[in-house]
């Protein structure tokens, strides 16, 4: 029985860390770069739900569309002002580029919003569901539906809208996209955008689990590599899958090996599928 | 030949620092020094062989603890550096086989999250290495100038020594492997270059030196904490400084490291709580504007005033 409840942990846990990585892994795929900025991305999203929530009374559930969107125009304004200089070069620079950014931008949130942890304090609860033997905390609940939603709602703009459609191109081929009239630099700009925005939301579900603050930043771009080389790169089935195999993988080990090896046990499971099957478990081989 | 002066007389130019009986200045000159041989380290494999590595913060970590361990159960000091050399260079030469055969992103997710696992590891086996709480190194029993005056010597000779073990790559066989490998890996493969040797070799090189400056870095401050010999900025200081001195020359990364830290010093002493957002807007301004380093700007000039005669 109590694996059952470890079971609903995890998967529970795991929608959340969908939605993590699904932006980091779109970033990744599309534009070829380690944002290494994504975690920060999270946690700004989460204090644009904290503010809100203080000050202007708005549930997080509800925020999630603000942080969103002021996300989104950080990201696309940052991709096409400063990234894409620089988006054909090496991995190193690109990748120390976003490394860079972070320093300044986790620095700047440090300033501003000081290191102190914050909570969002909901003054309505949903209180806590039970499913036969299961219990689980509605708020949790509701946070991880929301973000398996956004997260599929991606999966469909990608393929049936024009910009998805022109995203997925410029995955596939960036050349040949070129050539077909697709504007590569403005869809590389959006992707980045989308990327952000994903972080924003996901980082405004995660303030009413995870307590906010600066700090938090590696720890949600940690979780976001695994899900992503777990899952495979660059596809949204991809990270969904891999984030649920994460979260459930999490919450067994932190209960057979006690709860500080989980975050060792999940490194650990990465580098050995890095070793054995670098493409992921929902990647296709020569696609990377 | 004008590599070995160079290296040789500004050894012995910096070793007059030591004299200068200025702690400050020797504290900085240290962390120069320390940086320096991590700089050069790194040049190895990120810089030679093209591969984007941020594995350095785990060797460091690894040289920091096993060395601290090592003297813990009784071990000499100096006998608990090499040894923390050869535990470094063991591990790398394992962890090398499983990551090596990536490439590009991969490769750099992969080495950046062994310093993570390491990191945890260290901090849930706290009977062997303290865990979180750290670890006190035994303290030397001489006099706090001698102390300052001893450690700069020692990470000065790491820095040359690592500089010298530079250049000794740099002319040989497998030097010229790893330029090759740089350019194009699977062409060096095809003329038979043994790519997976020649990688293996520049990633245990680069992971040699780090984990002794590591474990002089341990007994300098007498106390290590996995948050500290672990951090991610010990894998991108040394990035950032090779690419600010010029990325795969052999005395760039020396020069990088002086370089960034001092500016460092000067952003530390005067604007404490910004000092990680100015490293972050030299980062962005050096990808930006100089990805070639400040001593391809140097040869430039140089290459247009020869040009103009």
């Amino acid at each position: 029985m109590i694996n059952l409840q470890i079971l609903a942990n995890g998967l529970v846990l795991g929608g959340l860390y969908a939605c993590i990585a699904v932006g980091f892994s779109l970033v990744w795929g599309v534009l070829n770069v380690i944002n290494i900025l994504h975690g920060t991305f999270i946690v700004l999203g989460s204090y644009v739900a904290f503010f809100a929530y203080n000050y202007g009374g708005i549930h997080p559930f509800v925020a999630v569309i603000l942080a969103g969107g002021v996300l989104y125009v950080a990201g696309y304004a940052l991709q096409r002002g400063l990234i894409n200089r620089v988006i054909v070069a090496p991995v190193l620079i690109t990748l120390t580029l976003t490394f860079g950014l972070d320093l300044v931008l986790n620095n700047a949130m440090l300033v501003a919003f000081t290191a102190d942890y914050r909570k969002i304090n909901l003054t309505n609860p949903l209180g806590s569901i039970e499913i036969g033997p299961i219990f689980l905390p509605g708020d949790r609940v509701a946070a991880m539906a929301l973000a398996l939603l956004l997260t599929v709602l991606l999966y469909w703009l990608l393929r049936n809208t024009r910009i998805g459609r022109a995203i997925v191109a410029v995955r596939m081929d960036r050349e040949a996209a070129t050539l077909m009239g697709v504007e590569v630099n403005h869809v590389n700009a959006v992707t980045f955008g989308i990327g952000a925005l994903m972080a924003g939301a996901a980082g405004a579900l995660l303030s009413i689990v995870y307590p906010i603050s600066p700090l938090n930043s590696s720890l949600f771009l940690g979780k976001a590599f695994v899900v992503c080389v777990l899952g495979g790169l660059g596809s949204v089935p991809g990270a969904m899958v891999g984030g649920l195999v994460l979260g459930i993988i999490e919450s067994f080990g932190a209960f057979w090996f006690g709860p500080e090896h989980a975050v060792t046990i999940s490194f650990a499971l990465l580098l050995l599928l890095l070793f054995v099957r670098p493409s992921g478990l929902l990647g296709k081989k020569g696609y990377e | 030949m004008k590599n070995w002066i160079i290296l040789a007389a500004a050894t012995l130019l910096l070793a007059t620092v030591a004299l200068s009986g200025n702690n400050y200045l020797l504290r900085l000159a240290t962390i120069m020094c320390m940086y320096a041989a991590l700089a050069q380290s790194w040049n190895f494999i990120g810089g030679m062989a093209g591969y984007p590595s941020f594995a350095t913060a785990a060797f460091f970590g690894l040289g920091a603890y096993a060395s601290g361990v090592l003297q813990t159960h009784g071990v000499p000091m100096i006998a608990a550096w090499g040894l923390a050399g050869l535990v470094a260079l063991a591990f790398a030469a394992f962890i090398g086989g499983a990551i090596l055969h990536l490439r590009g992103h991969y490769f750099a997710i992969a080495s950046l999250i062994i310093a993570e696992m390491l990191r945890e590891i260290v901090n849930t086996t706290p009977d062997l290495t303290g865990g979180g709480m750290g670890l006190n190194l035994p303290i030397l029993r001489i006099s706090v100038g001698a102390q300052a005056q001893f450690f700069f010597i020692a990470m000065l000779l790491l820095a040359a020594l690592t500089t010298a073990a530079a250049i000794i790559v740099q002319n040989s066989k497998l030097g010229f492997g790893l330029r090759c490998i740089q350019q194009n890996e699977d062409a060096a493969n095809i003329l038979g270059v043994n790519t997976y040797g020649y990688k293996t070799a520049a990633f245990v090189l680069s992971a040699v030196f780090a984990g002794i400056a590591g474990a002089i870095y341990a007994s300098w401050v007498n106390y290590i904490e996995p948050p500290d010999v672990f951090d991610i900025l010990l894998a991108v200081k040394p990035l950032v400084m090779v690419l600010l001195g010029g990325i795969g020359t052999v005395f760039g990364p020396a020069i990088g490291a002086v370089i960034l830290l001092t500016f460092e010093e000067v952003v530390w002493r005067n604007f404490l709580t910004i000092h990680a957002a100015a490293l972050g807007v030299i980062i962005i301004l050096l990808v930006l504007f100089l990805p070639n380093g400040l001593l391809s700007l140097i040869r430039e000039h140089l290459a247009k005033r020869g040009a103009a005669k």
